[in-house]
């Protein structure tokens, strides 16, 4: 809005005007003071001191000022070959686990969230039936997160109500023991836990949708997928970038569930992070936080080559 | 500390940094306090936190008690990187190898301990009963004396200022679910037993899971350390080499992080067997759920918590925590505490304030003259029942190990890492 009038004001407003200018400009800055504040003060400020302890050194009880890249060898010690067991160094090896869980959970999110989000805003005729059906979709975060997690457990347990149906009815001999503390688990609490934050954008995405155009597919005569595939799906790329970064972000940095559903015995970069922090070993976390931090930043900053975010909104 | 004043400076700058957070900490921490009526903000694990000793507390002296709970690794990061977020802390003998050299803590003047002299020889000598035992990792004896108040230094003999007050102990040892493996259980190698597999768990506390490693890989005849509380880089690989070998062959069914972990996992039947602390042991137990702390040929890791003060604090607050101190060796909470299946540290008073068939059952291994009841008023163990792991001086003098921080920490974080990427 300011910068709108900012730019046209050279253009039509005589000399007396153009004096105001400045102090145009600089109830503008003003404008955008507090939030550069914010990002200032919990973002940039945060994330200079991260990258500069990563950079100190420390033993066991305090941090050491000054400027070592040992916190940055010590993550890929070892890396150059493989350990004795056979496996990649520890750094490789949870990269790959937590890419994977990110890959798997971001192609179950984005088919549930995009099926969902089809249904709610091109099935669903009446506002006020997409809204209730809406609200029921944010049913899962009225309790807390971890709470969401453990009622998995006595459903997926050995002992849990899945296993006793399947061994009560014959299906299985024994109890199924991959439900529970697995990969399996921790890829249901994710998808559970974060479909929602698909759907959100993409349902937004897909409101804005001329719904002429949808008309004007049928009539040259379209299937139901070509209109999908070469209307609607173009349409809601924004949406579907959208949620894509939440989901990949949330599910690169957690180690909640996959500790809690993985059993604590699934790696993940979150987890090595915490485990570091919690023996003071702040450097070393440091630098494995800006590590992480630029993989996310990367995956991201491919992710918007695809779509350009700007020119979509 | 002595070697090189420039590391002195830095700690300094860090911790008026940290002060000015811990300050923003607490006032977000601490409720208004009254004018006569002080809180004590006591930092410590949810395990020791009872609500019935704070209440018992308040209504004895008027002083408040506001818990704030974390885990065992937490309690040691507030206390580096916080010291002025909490009045007392709770917290492990081990880990003051890490907070004392901050001087964060100061030394607790014996003299205004009433029962200081009455404190276990367990902890001031490392005798029960008149015999040594174990005192591989971090002994309480080795820890337990400052050279001053003030002083970042450990005293090897006693002297009048201690790092911290005994508050409750005990030797950890394997948890069993008798109903599902049907057979005896007596060494510490059956934790690796695949006969188990997919049913064990170990603990994801590293300097405490390690040990329990260590443990095992002595009871199984591969390595005998000496010393598992303070391994080299070559001990620490052939460790972790087990337990990765373990968990690639699917032995392990969870890893567990805190105490309720461990009696979910257990009272699930998720595992069968796995390293346990005594008082889930209990909580399983009172679930109605056969459980057993299993007495182990190898004997036991033991541990130790006590009270310390921080270094700041002063005036109406201290004495507040004094008393506090005070108060809880007088007997009561004692009493309380080892109805759990833990050991006060000063057993007399404690004793004065049990009744005869309880300490017969809980001290000195005798069978249950009749039911045996937590402080909730659950019944834990009927009419002729014996303590697992017997007496006190059985169980205290069985003690193989302490918890422990050793000297190649680091490494040994890094390594557990890799177990858990593994």
């Amino acid at each position: 809005m300011s910068t709108h009038t900012v730019r046209t004001e050279p253009v039509e407003v005589p000399a007396r005007l153009r004096q105001a200018q400045p102090e145009r400009a600089v109830s503008a800055w003003w404008q955008a003071a507090p939030f550069t504040a914010v990002f200032a003060v919990f973002f940039l400020v945060p994330l200079a001191l991260v990258v500069m302890v990563s950079f100190w050194n420390f033993n066991e009880y305090e941090l050491i000022p000054g400027f070592t890249l040992r916190n940055y060898f010590n993550i890929f010690e070892g890396c150059s070959h493989l350990t004795d067991n056979g496996d990649l160094c520890v750094t490789l090896s949870t990269y790959l686990s937590t890419l994977k869980f990110c890959l798997l959970v971001w192609g179950i999110t984005l088919l549930l969230g995009f099926a969902v989000a089809y249904f709610l805003a091109f099935h669903v005729r009446s506002p006020g039936v997409q809204t209730a059906l809406f609200v029921l979709c944010t049913v899962p975060f009225w309790t807390s997160n971890v709470i969401r997690m453990i009622s998995w457990v006595p459903l997926l347990g050995r002992n849990g109500l899945i296993n006793q149906g399947l061994v009560g009815s014959g299906i299985a001999s024994q109890p199924v023991e991959w439900l529970l503390f697995s990969d399996f688990s921790v890829v249901l609490a994710f998808v559970h836990l974060y479909t929602m934050f698909m759907i959100v954008p993409i349902f937004n995405s897909m409101m804005r949708i001329d719904r002429s155009l949808l008309e004007a597919a049928s009539d040259s005569g379209a299937s139901g997928w070509q209109t999908l595939w070469n209307v609607i799906i173009p349409l809601s790329k924004t949406g579907i970038l959208i949620g894509s970064i939440f989901v990949i972000t949330i599910v690169m940095g957690d180690f909640v569930t996959i500790g809690v559903m993985g059993g604590q015995q699934i790696a993940s970069v979150g987890k090595i992070i915490q485990v570091q922090t919690s023996y003071l070993q702040f450097p070393l976390a440091a630098a494995n936080a800006v590590l992480l931090l630029a993989v996310v930043l990367m995956i991201i900053w491919g992710l918007t080559r695809l779509v350009d975010i700007r020119k979509e909104l | 500390m002595s070697d090189d004043t420039p590391e002195t400076q830095s700690g300094l700058q860090r911790r008026t940094v940290l002060t000015g957070m811990a300050g923003i900490l607490a006032t977000g921490m601490a409720p208004a306090i009254g004018q006569e009526k002080i809180t004590l903000r006591y930092l410590g694990t949810a395990v020791n936190q009872d609500k019935a000793i704070a209440e018992k507390f308040e209504k004895d002296t008027g002083i408040k008690i506001q818990y704030v709970a974390v885990t065992t690794d937490d309690v040691t990061k507030r206390a580096v990187t916080a010291p002025n977020s909490f009045d007392l802390i709770d917290t492990e003998y081990f880990s003051l190898k890490k907070i004392v050299p901050t001087a964060n803590l100061k030394g607790i003047d014996t003299k205004k301990i009433k029962n200081a002299d009455k404190i276990t020889t367990l902890f001031t000598k490392g005798e029960v009963a008149g015999k040594k035992v174990g005192d591989q990792g971090t002994a309480p004896k080795k820890v337990m004396y400052l050279e001053g108040e003030k002083s970042k230094k450990f005293s090897a003999t006693p002297t009048q200022f201690m790092t911290l007050i005994p508050t409750v102990y005990n030797a950890d040892t394997l948890g069993i679910r008798p109903d599902l493996i049907k057979r005896p259980i007596n060494s510490w190698a059956e934790l690796l037993n695949p006969e188990f597999k997919g049913k064990a768990a170990i603990l994801n506390i590293p300097s405490i899971g390690i040990m329990d490693a260590a443990m095992v890989v002595e009871a199984k005849g591969l390595y005998k350390y000496p010393d598992k509380g303070n391994m080299t880089k070559a001990e620490i690989d052939l460790t972790i080499k087990t337990l990765i070998e373990a968990k690639k062959a699917g032995q392990f069914r969870a890893l567990w992080k805190d105490f309720n972990e461990s009696v979910n996992l257990m009272a699930s039947g998720e595992v069968v067997i796995q390293s346990m602390w005594s008082p889930a042991v209990t909580a399983v137990r009172t679930k109605g759920i056969a459980c057993n702390f299993q007495p182990l040929k190898e004997g036991y890791r033991a541990w130790a918590a006590g009270f310390g003060v921080p270094a700041t604090l002063s005036g109406k607050k201290l004495d507040g925590a004094y008393e506090f101190i005070n108060w809880f060796l007088d007997g009561w909470a004692g009493a309380y505490l080892n109805r759990q299946g833990y050991y006060s540290a000063v057993l007399d008073t404690a004793k004065a304030r049990m009744e005869a068939y309880e300490w017969a059952y809980w001290m000195e291994g005798k069978p249950a003259s009749q039911d045996i009841k937590s402080p909730n008023g659950d019944v834990l163990a009927k009419t002729g029942s014996v303590r697992d792991g017997g007496s006190y001086e059985q169980r205290m003098g069985g003690i193989a190990c302490w918890n422990a921080i050793m000297d190649e920490n680091e490494y040994m974080v890094r390594k557990w890492n890799e177990f858990v990427a593994a």
